[in-house]
């Protein structure tokens, strides 16, 4: 570990005036008092990129970048056949280093990125995963049908699946009235936000997880996505026993076709990483792994953003609306959404960065 | 030479050592950055976020007294959606601390977030490709499962048992899940972490070097090995100079700049015994600078010509 030079952090020592070029008794040594000024000039942009981003640097400063980048490049291979000056040569490498840092760096900001994302990147990136989400959607509507066989069988299953806290009236043997009412609505907005946050947060964690969970050659994530929807089977099937179903659909759908699809696209995107990482075809496993990783991780910023979503409707239209009818346009016109976000929404690439 | 070896240990510093070939076929040298730095740069990281967090906690929370001591310290006529606002407001604080801290750090100009830059490493993308957002996002969305997830979880267990509940093999899956992500820098060469992989990154030292001065352009070497002190001129034959090569050349450069006396006494004397002169004393200095410099006159005269002398032996 280094210790940290407290005097590069506030103010940089003034540089002494390099000495005159005919001083210098060695020919190497005359090459560099040359080029030094270039270098300086350069070392002084790039110190002041890192520290404040590009909105501080003079419009010609930015366009002699690559020209002073490719000296300082040119210098350094110049330097290396012709000069011993160890401490020029490490200089001139950390220069260049530094100056490609830069100039072959991030290309965007953040917010540059999110916007070609928003319009764009996000739908292609899904597209690109449709594989792995046709084996998660597989993977969950399975998940469901088990979860509901397992608890039809035997009810022992639901506590199991569902460990149920002390009030909660969702258990088997609950009248009718009993069901009906954990479908209903509070009294009003009051508390729902709190909620829709507290949802937010929880649900995000549980997509990042099945997501990262992929990198075990994706099996917990499908792991984790039959768990979840088995829970789903169990309620169905619940509710099924009173012929509550539909109801229980719309109230599930208000939210559910987003955070479904969330969680749908979540456990792809984590048996995306898995697959490539245990098949990856003719390119080494790491570039396959990291190909996958970027392009899943592409994904995931748009989970988190359908969280925020599914966590706004689930508490405030969800709890507000009672009408079955109404539940089921709201659910659906989401569905619609992102289908159409996702399949026809095909913008032309941008420059892709 | 009897030069004395640097600090670092060579062997451990070249396995660190890795090349980067730039777009125009530039070969640069680049340092991977060792393990403890990173470790080291995560815990100054957690406790930045973790002091951050404390702070807008107690913040809110005296929000929330000053709030009470308005309703006479009735808690029933505290307002319901003020209290509720301040709980969204942590809560979303809270995410976008978590995620946010490293993410726009990571992508800015620096390419490492607070606790890397004090330690000095910052991330960069393997090979010579160009570091994206994505990549940062992967590496950064996986950080929670390698580390945190596992504490997290560890840490409700132990608490569980304290309480007397039965938690059976879960503490030794999850200690072994911990340890297999905490220890997966040191089962690969390039020390990358599980993250590292998904996103086709690694963390490397950050380049840092000031220029130093011109050695040819001061003292004896400027003066074609005239001495300020004793006006002698030092001068060296041909059969004197090519006792050494590029190697010890380096090296003496290295002293002359530290300039310690008592190495570069130990040094002139070195040099003096080998090519059979009388060492006196007190113009150690100038003996060297013009010595330092007449040598590399020649062997950079010689590379010029397609002849390089590594070291004294070659």
């Amino acid at each position: 570990m280094r210790a940290p030079v407290i005097s590069s952090w506030f103010g940089r020592g003034q540089v002494a005036a390099p000495p005159d070029i005919e001083s210098a008794a060695l020919r190497s040594d005359r090459f560099r008092l040359e080029r030094e000024g270039e270098w300086r000039r350069l070392e002084d942009i790039l110190a002041r990129m890192e520290r404040g981003g590009l909105k501080r640097i003079a419009d010609d400063d930015l366009v002699a970048l690559p020209t002073l980048y490719r000296t300082a490049a040119s210098s350094l291979s110049v330097a290396r056949e012709t000069s011993l000056d160890a401490a020029t040569l490490s200089y001139l490498e950390a220069l260049v280093q530094r100056a490609w840092f830069q100039v072959y760096g991030p290309r965007q900001g953040f917010v540059r990125w999110l916007r070609g994302f928003i319009f764009g990147g996000w739908s292609r990136a899904v597209r690109a995963l449709w594989l792995d989400i046709c084996v998660a959607l597989f993977v969950m509507v399975a998940g469901t049908i088990v979860g509901w066989l397992l608890v039809a069988r035997d009810e022992a299953w639901y506590y199991r699946l569902y460990p149920a806290g002390g009030d909660d009236p969702r258990v088997p043997g609950a009248s009718r009235e009993q069901l009906l009412e954990t479908l209903g609505h509070d009294e009003g907005a009051f508390g729902l936000a709190g909620f829709a946050a507290q949802l937010f947060s929880n649900n995000s964690g549980v997509c990042i997880l099945a997501f990262a969970l992929g990198f075990a050659f994706g099996i917990p994530s499908l792991m984790l996505l039959v768990h979840n929807l088995a829970l789903l089977g169990a309620l169905l099937w619940l509710f099924n026993g009173q012929g509550l179903v539909v109801e229980l659909a719309a109230w599930l759908s208000v939210h559910g076709t987003t955070e479904l699809f969330g969680i749908l696209l979540s456990g792809a995107a984590g048996l995306h990483i898995g697959r490539a990482m245990a098949f990856p075809g003719r390119l080494p496993v790491l570039e396959a792994a990291a190909a996958a990783g970027r392009r899943s991780a592409v994904v995931m910023v748009g989970v988190v953003i359908m969280m925020i979503v599914a966590a706004l409707l689930e508490a405030f239209p969800r709890q507000l609306v009672e009408d079955t009818a109404s539940r089921f346009v709201i659910g659906g016109t989401m569905l619609v959404f992102w289908l159409s976000y996702f399949i026809l929404y095909r913008p032309a690439p941008q420059d892709a960065g | 030479m009897s030069a004395p070896q640097t600090s670092a240990a060579p062997g451990r510093d070249a396995k660190r050592m890795r090349t980067l070939v730039t777009p125009e076929g530039l070969s640069l040298p680049i340092t991977l950055a060792p393990r403890g730095a990173r470790a080291g740069a995560l815990i100054i990281d957690v406790m930045i976020i973790g002091a951050v967090l404390l702070a807008v906690f107690l913040g809110l929370l005296w929000m929330v007294t000053g709030m009470l001591d308005g309703t006479s310290l009735d808690p029933d006529q505290l307002s319901k959606g003020a209290a509720e606002f301040l709980g969204i407001l942590l809560t979303l604080f809270v995410f976008c601390t978590w995620y946010g801290y490293f993410l726009v750090q990571e992508l800015g100009p620096r390419g490492a977030t607070l606790g890397k830059r004090i330690v000095g490493i910052r991330i960069a993308a393997r090979g010579a490709a160009r570091l994206t957002p994505e990549g940062v996002i992967a590496r950064n969305l996986l950080r929670d499962i390698e580390i945190f997830y596992p504490l997290v979880a560890l840490l409700v267990l132990t608490q569980m048992a304290q309480t007397g509940e039965e938690i059976g093999v879960l503490g030794w899956v999850m200690t072994g899940w911990f340890l297999l992500f905490a220890l997966f820098p040191f089962f690969n060469r390039d020390a990358l972490r599980a993250g590292d992989i998904v996103a086709g990154t690694w963390v490397v030292e950050r380049p840092k070097a000031r220029l130093a001065a011109v050695l040819s352009a001061q003292g004896a070497a400027a003066t074609a090995g005239a001495s300020e002190v004793t006006g002698v001129r030092y001068d060296f034959g041909e059969a004197e100079l090519s006792i050494y090569g590029e190697k010890e050349l380096q090296t003496l450069e290295r002293m002359l700049r530290e300039s310690r006396p008592e190495a570069l006494a130990a040094v002139h004397a070195a040099i003096c015994r080998k090519i059979g002169w009388d060492p006196g004393a007190g113009d150690e200095r100038a003996f060297l600078e013009a010595f330092y410099a007449q040598l590399r006159a020649k062997l950079e005269g010689d590379m010029r010509f397609g002849k390089r002398k590594a070291d004294k032996f070659s």
